[in-house]
């Protein structure tokens, strides 16, 4: 039994040295080893020794390499499900960058949005032994073992999208910051109703992490801004991200509150399917959120006959870009992860990473993207 | 022949003791929102419920031949991806022929299931659970990674939109049809007769395994015909459309007194145990049940249900052979 392990162990570490010997140019393998060193500490970001250490060690080297980018490097990107076209945009902006500059791709999609399917895909990729894993979380805390272990094993993890704990990753990009999006929203919700009255919030799921953040930046503004005194919050409904239950709840927010004024659904599923009921049956209730254009075009204009105003949402290609360009940026050590760290995404210019307020950091794509009347009929053909 | 009591005519049969509870149900609900008894809403109960309903036809036929099938809600999700891209890419747009296409497809699904389970003598639920992962699985494939929802199926919307009637004369025609069919029909009696004794079926002479093979293709064709329908009440067509959705339409059929082990069970409980389940999906909402316990209020109303139909099943059984005994 033992004389196996040790063959298999044997066996292993001569894999991982071929592996490793093919992978870099000189630079770029010579730079490999305090990378995985700075694993472990870059958890808890505090460690300050181990970090500036590696970080002038592969500052030189990514300086060396910078031309060549991430040639001879795997990249892995897990989103939230298979069979979405927002992810699918994701992925594209991903695909784009990386092998623009010559990386390979890996492209996970679990089947149904679970964080168990996110956590198979992520085992699978450890033992592929990729650079980095992007991921868009399922569940915030679930997928903490398995990336912790992908850390450890020098594997460069950044989330997008939908963030994981602080110590799930090395840093987060934020499609667009939290309170951004709340102050966002709220604001539409003010516009909408006029300065006072009721509103209602359809959400995905009660767990969903993003959703979830961005209700409680909504509340949070609302309660500290004496503007907001006006405005009613009457509930927040979940849809689950179903159209079936979410077209439930939307006629049942209808019926419980007469005097609603708008509903606010911060979930693509979520607000199509209440932009559906809503304009079916020609309520005077109007509707915000966060959509994407070619499902929402149907239901934006200005006049009556229309159950939505505006709604917003970020650009998906450029949030996958932006999520290749830093995990470009962590495997060659441009950035570790840590708060103050800033690097260069192309031509979509210079980015620093900023307290994401959980003890972790974050990079900020931009503030939300108003689609209205003006501009629906150009972006709905573009995703 | 005595008379029977009013009261007895309604114990004595398992339909009208669902109707007492449904009645209970919307009586309960009404009390606690008011708003719930309303024209609209009933209306939106049977339109938001049509899939569930119309497959629970389907599954009736499949549970009297004391069969299963967990492929449906798979079956449907592939005919309305299909039918979706067709609409998408713009290559067919009539609605007519949306609906026989998502049909013929359920159909296929249907027949296959049928086949490998009586000709292969596979179990039903590993037969339909492989399936349940290659229709899903090509629900993705014909997708490939778009959906089509919104403007791309805004004319087969037309069809399914708030305030039309073809969900309604779909489900009438599909309940009526079928209340006939197993009930004055020698095929539906054929159905009966397989669920409740396969073997003396046989040698009564009945095509037993014709019989599988009919009521799965049944089962097909309402899944199909469901796939239609879901895409065009919520103009989308999604690879993961009703995701899980098949325990509600074997819950619908439970709760209407459809034995497990075949057999037993009527098309008219069918549709009130899916209308309970209805009733209680639009009524949790309404009478200000936290959303995340929804789940768990459904899970114990399914059960209180079921066990008082069946408790009150068994003693009517054992006043009945008491008399008998005196």
């Amino acid at each position: 039994m033992k004389r196996k392990a040790l063959s298999v162990l044997l066996s292993a570490a001569m894999t991982a040295a071929l592996l490793s010997g093919c992978g870099g140019s000189t630079g770029a393998a010579s730079e490999a080893a305090p990378a995985t060193s700075e694993a472990a500490p870059a958890t808890s970001e505090a460690a300050p020794a181990a970090d500036t250490a590696s970080e002038s060690g592969a500052e030189a080297a990514a300086e060396a390499t910078s031309g060549a980018g991430a040639s001879g490097k795997t990249f892995a990107i897990v989103v939230k499900s298979a069979g979405n076209a927002y992810n699918t945009k994701e992925e594209e902006g991903f695909k784009e960058v990386i092998e623009a500059a010559g990386g390979t791709v890996v492209v996970k999609e679990p089947e149904a949005a679970t964080v168990d399917a996110q956590i198979t895909a992520i085992q699978s990729l450890i033992s592929q032994g990729v650079d980095s894993i992007s991921v868009a979380a399922n569940d915030e805390n679930a997928l903490q073992a398995t990336l912790e272990e992908a850390m450890a094993a020098g594997i460069k993890v950044n989330s997008f999208d939908s963030k994981t704990n602080a110590d799930s990753r090395m840093t987060f990009v934020n499609q667009a910051g939290t309170q951004e999006v709340g102050q966002t929203l709220l604001d539409a919700v003010y516009d909408l109703t006029g300065g006072e009255g009721q509103y209602a919030i359809l959400s995905a799921t009660s767990q969903a992490t993003n959703q979830n953040a961005w209700i409680d930046a909504m509340k949070s503004i609302a309660e500290g801004d004496s503007k907001y005194a006006n405005l009613e919050l009457v509930e927040v409904a979940y849809g689950d991200d179903e159209p079936q239950k979410s077209t439930d709840q939307t006629q049942a927010l209808l019926s419980k509150y007469p005097d609603l004024k708008v509903i606010c659904a911060p979930t693509t599923v979520g607000v199509s399917a209440a932009a559906k009921v809503l304009q079916d049956q020609g309520s005077s209730v109007k509707l915000t959120g966060l959509g994407l254009p070619s499902e929402m075009a149907e239901y934006i204009g200005a006049d009556d006959a229309h159950s939505c105003p505006y709604m917003f949402l970020w650009n998906p290609i450029d949030l996958g870009r932006l999520a290749a360009y830093s995990a470009i940026a962590l495997v060659n050590g441009d950035i570790t992860g840590a708060i103050g760290d800033s690097f260069t995404a192309g031509d979509m210019g210079d980015y620093t990473l900023t307290d994401a307020g959980d003890n972790g950091s974050e990079i900020i794509l931009g503030p939300p993207f108003k689609f209205d009347p003006d501009n629906i009929t150009e972006w709905k053909d573009v995703y | 022949m005595e008379q029977k009591s009013l009261i007895k005519k309604i114990t004595g049969s398992r339909e009208a003791l669902l109707f007492c509870i449904l009645i209970v149900l919307g009586i309960v609900v009404t009390v606690l929102n008011p708003t719930f008894f309303s024209p609209t809403n009933i209306a939106q109960i049977f339109r938001n419920n049509a899939i569930i309903m119309i497959m629970a036809v389907g599954m009736f036929c499949v549970m009297l031949t004391a069969g299963i099938d967990i492929s449906i809600t798979s079956t449907l999700a592939f005919s309305g991806m299909s039918i979706g891209m067709l609409q998408k890419h713009d290559i067919v747009q009539s609605t007519l022929l949306m609906f026989l296409i998502a049909m013929v497809i359920g159909c296929l699904a249907g027949f296959l299931n049928g086949l490998i389970i009586s000709k292969g003598k596979v179990a039903p639920i590993i037969c339909t659970m492989g399936f349940m992962y290659i229709w899903r699985g090509m629900a993705y494939v014909v997708g490939n990674s778009s959906w089509a929802s919104g403007e791309d199926v805004s004319q087969f919307a037309k069809f399914g939109k708030d305030g039309t009637v073809g969900p309604y004369i779909i489900l009438i025609i599909v309940y009526g049809l079928f209340f006939v069919l197993m009930k004055w029909t020698k095929f539906g009696r054929k159905i009966y007769a397989v669920g409740a004794n396969a073997e003396a079926a046989r040698v009564s002479g009945i095509n037993v395994d014709n019989v599988l093979i009919s009521a799965y293709t049944i089962m097909g064709l309402m899944a199909g015909l469901a796939g239609a329908l879901s895409v065009s009440i919520y103009a989308s067509a999604q690879p993961n459309m009703q995701y899980g959705k098949e325990m509600d339409v074997i819950a619908a059929c439970v709760i209407g007194g459809v034995s497990m082990s075949g057999g037993r069970g009527t098309i008219v409980g069918t549709f009130l145990g899916a209308l309970i389940l209805a009733i209680v999906a639009k009524a949790l909402p309404l009478v200000n049940v936290p959303s995340i316990a929804q789940n768990t209020v459904k899970g114990v109303i399914i059960l209180v249900v079921v066990i008082v139909n069946v408790v009150s099943q068994r003693m009517i059984d054992k006043q009945n052979l008491e008399r008998r005994e005196m």
